[in-house]
């Protein structure tokens, strides 16, 4: 099986699903002539033309409004916007068209966007190009919130999110895009929405997390695995809705719980797993839930030092697994 | 040199081409201009060129990281308009934004602070090189989200006419800026309002890699006004006497008669959009044109034929000029970083309960030594 980064797992979905059916396209902030900000798209303008991969005024809000518009009438649209940081422009056409379209004409019309996003901190990207999202659309009944971790899963992901008939929020870690590798099939598969996957088992703390964070918490569990402390990884993948069977399974087999995101503290999608655990699996746990997340600070500073401290990693999710398995 | 749209669009022939490379007409006339100024303004254009190549070079030995734009080729579209400013007067601009500072008169090592990500930066070193503040020269900072300067700057002209206070607030952009909702809104809302604001619009071509004309139905983005009414000029952005006196003009338009307006001033991005940007989606030929047309080298070359500038000069403020951004980037080099302790001050103006404060930031920078 061929081996590639995680940024050319992306544009292998979109090739692949682009050849296979030619209602999709691309469209987004120099997709085109440029490749993407990031590359993702490079090569697609040579290959598809002009038509199918779309360069786009500055207007996020138009962007996504035509895609969604593009949808009700045939068409399957892959916007872009360049970083989830300028998603906010878009959040009124994601949350209160797309989100709404199929309830509202009581299923008569479909709505099969999917819009991708890089996120997240750690290239100095300071205050605009670091933030993490997601959690704007995790309270949308309607949308489904998709965040790969893998290249493998990055394309399956996205080609099920391509071919899922509902509007799709997708957000790629832009550190993973070309540090993280592996073996990623040539041609079309899906990975389904909507299921979590178990990276590690273990029997004394269940840890979930996602996007760039699964792999700062598998060094985390190696890490305190010499310390005797045994650590079930679960990837959440989808954000919403969530995989409830897995998390709870998972968790009434461990006794306790360690959410990790990038995402802020408050109003993270932590807060609704625990709420999860605490409605569902009460009497299996020996700890209190907790949550290891970015500060509630409003931005990512730009100094390296004050982003290191705002950001996470695997000695910070160590120490918490450390202290979690004491209590 | 300049050319007015006002209600009348479709008669309009342009002073200025559309072509970006294709700009010609300079005023070479000086008999009116006060040969210190004159000098003054070059001496400006110059320090933002130093300024912006060593920043490009303090950013290959990674002394700067992140994102950063520089003004390089703007020179006279940035030094032009800032030299037609009044103290009262506020500044909103885009990313792109070193330059317009340093002609605001903030200390140089303050900016390349900044840039460095430094306690002693205009932004305590939080900000970088995309958000630039100066509260006490009235500028507003740099924003990083496209368009989002431009409803803001729209607010502040409306407190200064809640106020009643003289000055205008000049709402600097790039082309590709023209494109976003936030822009039509607040041109609404200005002519509407009778605001002091002029929109200031850097047409350099290019929107990241997209073409002004790939972008904008309408590439005179002087005209995109006419919808609102509001009057709209463009002017040749490489020549700082043309974009100053176009300035100094619809700044007395808008103080004075609450008429606000476009002004489109057109010039060219020597670089790629930001340092790391190699920009291979221009044409050679293109760039070989534009670059060949230095406003800095035309506009020294036009003083010295003047008179008003001799090599001596020139040579003596070179020199200066070289120092003071050798002593600025000295000076970033010798700061601090800000304290860890630092991490969650400025979050709100008093203490709030329950948010992360000073215990969280000790915490912080006992783990960041390893303490755990
Ligand atoms: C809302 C939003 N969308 C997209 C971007 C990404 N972006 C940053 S700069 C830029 C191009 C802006 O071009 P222009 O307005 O012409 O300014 P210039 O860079 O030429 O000075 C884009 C698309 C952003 N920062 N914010
Ligand atoms: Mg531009």
């Amino acid at each position: 099986m061929p081996e590639r980064t995680f940024l050319e797992a992306i544009r292998s979905a979109l090739i692949d699903e682009m050849t296979t059916d030619q209602r999709v396209f691309v469209l987004g902030q120099d997709v085109g002539v440029k490749g993407g900000v990031f590359l993702v798209t490079d090569g697609l303008y040579q290959q598809f033309g002009a038509c199918r991969v779309i360069d786009m005024p500055i207007a996020e809000a138009g962007i996504v409004g035509a895609a969604i518009g593009a949808a009700l009438h045939g068409l399957r649209p892959v916007a872009e916007i360049q970083f989830a940081d300028y998603i906010q422009p878009a959040v009124d056409q994601i949350i209160n068209e797309a989100a709404k379209l199929r309830y509202r004409s009581a299923g008569d019309w479909t709505c099969p966007i999917v819009v991708r996003a890089p996120f997240g901190s750690g290239i100095h990207g300071a205050l605009y190009h670091s933030q993490s999202t997601e959690a704007l659309f995790t309270s949308t009944p309607g949308l489904k919130v998709v965040i790969p971790a893998t290249p493998y899963d990055a394309k399956g992901l996205l080609i099920a999110a391509i071919r899922d008939p509902d509007p799709v929020v997708f957000f790629e870690h832009k550190q993973l895009y070309r540090t993280m590798r592996g073996e990623v099939p040539d041609g079309c598969y899906t990975v389904p929405l909507g299921t979590a996957a178990v990276r590690r088992t273990g029997r004394q703390i269940s840890l979930f997390t996602y996007g760039l964070m699964l792999h700062h918490s598998l060094t985390a569990a190696e890490q305190v695995a010499d310390e005797g402390i045994d650590v079930e990884v679960v990837d959440l993948r989808t954000l919403y809705p969530l995989d409830r069977e897995t998390i709870l399974a998972s968790v009434r087999n461990t006794s306790k719980a360690l959410i990790v995101h990038e995402d802020n503290l408050t109003g993270g999608i932590g807060g609704e797993i625990s709420a999860l655990i605490s409605e569902h699996a009460f009497e299996y746990l020996d700890a209190p839930v907790r949550r290891l997340a970015s500060p509630d600070v409003p931005a990512t500073a730009f100094n390296e030092a004050l982003e290191a401290h705002f950001m996470l990693n695997a000695d910070k999710i160590a120490h918490a697994l450390r202290e979690l398995a004491a209590y | 040199m300049t050319k007015t749209a006002n209600v009348e669009p479709a008669t309009l022939s342009l002073a200025v081409s559309n072509d970006p490379v294709e700009n010609t007409a300079y005023i070479t006339d000086f008999s009116n201009d006060d040969p210190a100024e004159l000098r003054s303004i070059y001496r400006m254009m110059l320090l933002t060129r130093r300024f912006e190549e060593r920043t490009g070079e303090m950013y290959t030995k990674a002394k700067i990281g992140g994102y950063c734009h520089l003004n390089l080729g703007e020179e006279a579209t940035v030094v032009g308009l800032m030299s037609a400013l009044k103290p009262e007067d506020y500044i909103f601009t885009n990313y792109r934004e070193h330059g317009y500072i340093l002609a605001r008169g903030v200390e140089p090592g303050r900016i390349m602070a900044e840039l460095f990500g430094k306690d002693t930066g205009v932004s305590r070193g939080r900000g970088g090189s995309m958000h630039l503040f100066d509260i006490e020269r009235h500028f507003m900072g740099g924003y990083a989200i496209v368009g989002g300067q431009i409803p803001l700057a729209t607010g502040v002209a409306f407190a200064l006419r809640y106020h009643e206070q003289p000055g205008v607030v000049i709402c600097q952009m790039g082309d590709g800026t023209t494109n976003i909702g936030a822009w039509h809104e607040s041109l609404n809302m200005a002519k509407l309002y009778k605001l002091p604001i002029i929109f200031y619009v850097v047409n350099n071509g290019y929107g990241m890699g997209l073409k002004v004309e790939n972008g904008s139905a309408e590439p005179e983005l002087y005209r995109k006004g006419c919808a609102f009414r509001m009057h709209g000029e463009r002017v040749n952005g490489k020549d700082p006497i043309a974009v100053r006196n176009a300035v100094q003009r619809l700044r007395l338009m808008a103080q004075d008669d609450g008429e606000p307006a476009i002004l489109e001033a057109v010039s060219y991005r020597f670089r790629g959009h930001s340092v790391v940007d190699p920009a291979r989606y221009r044409d050679e030929e293109e760039v070989r044109r534009g670059r060949e047309d230095d406003p800095v080298l035309r506009f020294a070359q036009n003083l010295l034929d003047a008179g008003i500038l001799t090599d001596e000069i020139m040579k003596t403020m070179a020199e200066a000029i070289e120092q003071e951004v050798a002593a600025a980037i000295d000076f970033a080099n010798s700061s601090p970083d800000p304290q860890i302790e630092d991490l969650f001050t400025y979050m709100y103006a008093s203490p709030v309960a329950n948010m992360p404060g000073p215990e969280d930031a000790l915490e912080a920078a006992r783990i960041a030594r390893g303490e755990f």
